[in-house]
This record gives structure tokens, C-alpha cells and sequence, in this order.
């Protein structure tokens, strides 16, 4: 189902100040820059940010939906080059995912992932390899 | 003031094993919007030879981020955890985590980086169950942002 070359398609998730929440008490990650605008902008950050592990759970998710299982991936990892701010409206933010497929050998495809929000890259040496 | 390159290698005690609860991993598949019915419905998970169900992917965020705290909140680190933002993730899996799965963590600090006045701290966790069997590693590396540095890393 995976060609080299592939290009992969759009998957955007929304992401509100609730998800946040929830995705705090379900993590276990309390780090107050996720729910507090007052810390978040005192540490320089323009407001509450997603959590990093959020943004790589809903890379996860796009991943599962473009190899059509959810338990396939062997290898998975990114790093956050910009925070993802969440305003506190009632639509949040968009998170959008696409990805390039870069090598299919052995069974294993591996993935270059392209995440934006608000037209702004904000992962990089984003990459998934997938059991086919 | 920069992070102690001496604790680069130090290995840190388990914790008492991490039990993964069906109703946990629902939880978690909920927060993130996971919907496929292998986090949700134990005879959908068992239709793919699995014996509960099956966690998502960043699932083991969970025990990582637990065992990442015993070393964020060394005092002798020093890590000030208001200022942490999250460099880099990495995953590698032999396999799904399943609820009914027990999981060690065995933690240890694996590089520290001081540059621009932040500080990278890069930490390893290795997943094993209680039975011995590998189930995956993580690693996290933490950058802790300079009082008088807003630019640059996030």
C-alpha cells in the first residue's frame, strides 16, 4: 500500500484548551505552560502551548489512518522545532500532518512526516517506520 | 548555571512495576482522539491476536514521563521544571503495550547539553515487563530555557 515517493494525505486535528486538559490528567503531565497562560508567558512563551507528547500523539494518529492499523509502528520520532499555541476558543487550533514515504524494504516502511500549524512547521526529523 | 555533565550515565532505580489498566488505556486513546476500536474494545484487540487492548503508540509517554520526573526533580540536577519545554521524542517498539502488561522502566540520564544559555537533557527509559520481555525504549530530551534567553530552542 506504500510506494517510495508516496505522498500521503492532509490529516488535520483540531486542538482546543480542553484537549489540553484532558491530555494532561490522562499523561500525567501538569507542567503548568499547558494550562497556565500566566507561567507559559513568563517563561517567553506567547501563551499556552500544546504538549509536545499531544502533537506526537495526533502525528501517531495520522500515521495509524495512512497505514490502516493502529499497532504497526517500530520506530517513531520527532523533534519540536516551535510550540503550538492554543488560544482559548471554542476551535482551538489546527495541527496538520502529511508525509512522504521514503523507503519500503523488508517489510518496515519508513515515513518523512510534515507537521504545520498556522502554516508554520513545527516539527522536524519527524519520521515513522511502519510494519506492512 | 549549566546542567552537571556528571550526570550524564547515571542510571536511576525502578519504580515498583507500572500496572497498564484497560480503562487507562481508554482514557489515553480518548485524549488524543484515537478511535480506532483496538484501544477500546477488548474483542476487536483479541480479533488481531492481541489478549486486551492495545495501547496507542505514545502511550508509554505515561511511564517515561513518570520516571522523567525522578530525574527532572533531582536537587543535586537542579532541572527548574517551569522553564522545560520538550526538545525531541523518540519510540522504538518490539511491541504494542497491552493492558495486563507490568512494565519496568530503567531510567538513566544519556547526554547533557549546555548552548546558548539553555541546557539539553537527553534521557533514556527502557521498557521491560516484570517477565524480563522488551517491550520498547523512549527517549526525551528536555530543554531547560536561560532566564535571559527567549529566543531559540522550544
Amino acid at each position: 500500500m506504500f510506494e517510495v515517493g508516496q505522498k500521503l494525505p492532509v490529516q488535520v486535528f483540531q486542538v482546543t484548551r480542553a484537549d489540553l486538559i484532558r491530555y494532561a490528567g490522562a499523561s500525567g503531565d501538569f507542567n503548568p505552560i499547558h494550562w497556565s497562560q500566566r507561567t507559559a508567558e513568563g517563561v517567553g512563551l506567547p501563551g499556552v502551548i500544546a504538549h509536545g507528547m499531544l502533537t506526537m500523539a495526533l502525528a501517531g494518529r495520522a500515521v495509524a489512518a495512512w497505514a490502516g492499523r493502529s499497532d504497526s509502528l517500530v520506530d517513531f520520532g520527532v523533534r519540536f522545532t516551535r510550540p503550538v499555541p492554543v488560544p482559548d476558543t471554542e476551535e482551538g487550533t489546527a495541527v496538520e500532518f502529511t508525509a512522504v514515504v521514503k523507503q519500503v524494504a523488508d517489510g518496515v516502511a519508513k515515513l518523512d512526516l510534515t507537521a504545520t500549524c498556522q502554516g508554520e512547521k513545527i516539527l522536524a526529523q519527524a519520521k515513522a517506520a511502519v510494519r506492512i | 548555571m549549566p546542567l552537571d555533565q556528571s550526570f550524564v550515565g547515571r542510571v536511576y532505580p525502578p519504580h515498583p512495576a507500572y500496572q497498564v489498566g484497560r480503562e487507562k488505556i481508554r482514557e489515553f486513546a480518548d485524549a488524543i482522539g484515537a478511535s480506532d476500536p483496538i484501544h477500546h474494545d477488548v474483542e476487536a484487540a483479541k480479533a488481531l491476536g492481541y489478549p486486551d487492548v492495545v495501547a496507542p503508540a505514545t502511550f508509554l509517554t505515561i511511564i517515561a514521563t513518570a520516571a522523567n520526573r525522578q530525574i527532572v526533580v533531582d536537587p543535586g540536577l537542579g532541572v527548574d521544571y517551569s522553564r522545560v519545554v520538550h526538545g525531541d521524542q523518540r519510540f522504538t517498539y518490539v511491541r504494542p503495550v497491552v493492558a495486563g502488561d507490568e512494565l519496568v522502566v530503567h531510567a538513566s540520564i544519556e547526554d547533557i547539553l549546555s548552548r546558548g544559555g539553555h541546557d539539553f537533557l537527553t534521557s533514556r527509559f527502557d521498557i521491560v515487563t516484570t517477565a524480563g520481555e522488551p517491550v520498547g525504549s523512549v527517549w526525551t530530551k528536555l530543554v531547560i530555557r536561560g532566564e535571559s534567553h527567549e529566543e531559540g530552542a522550544v
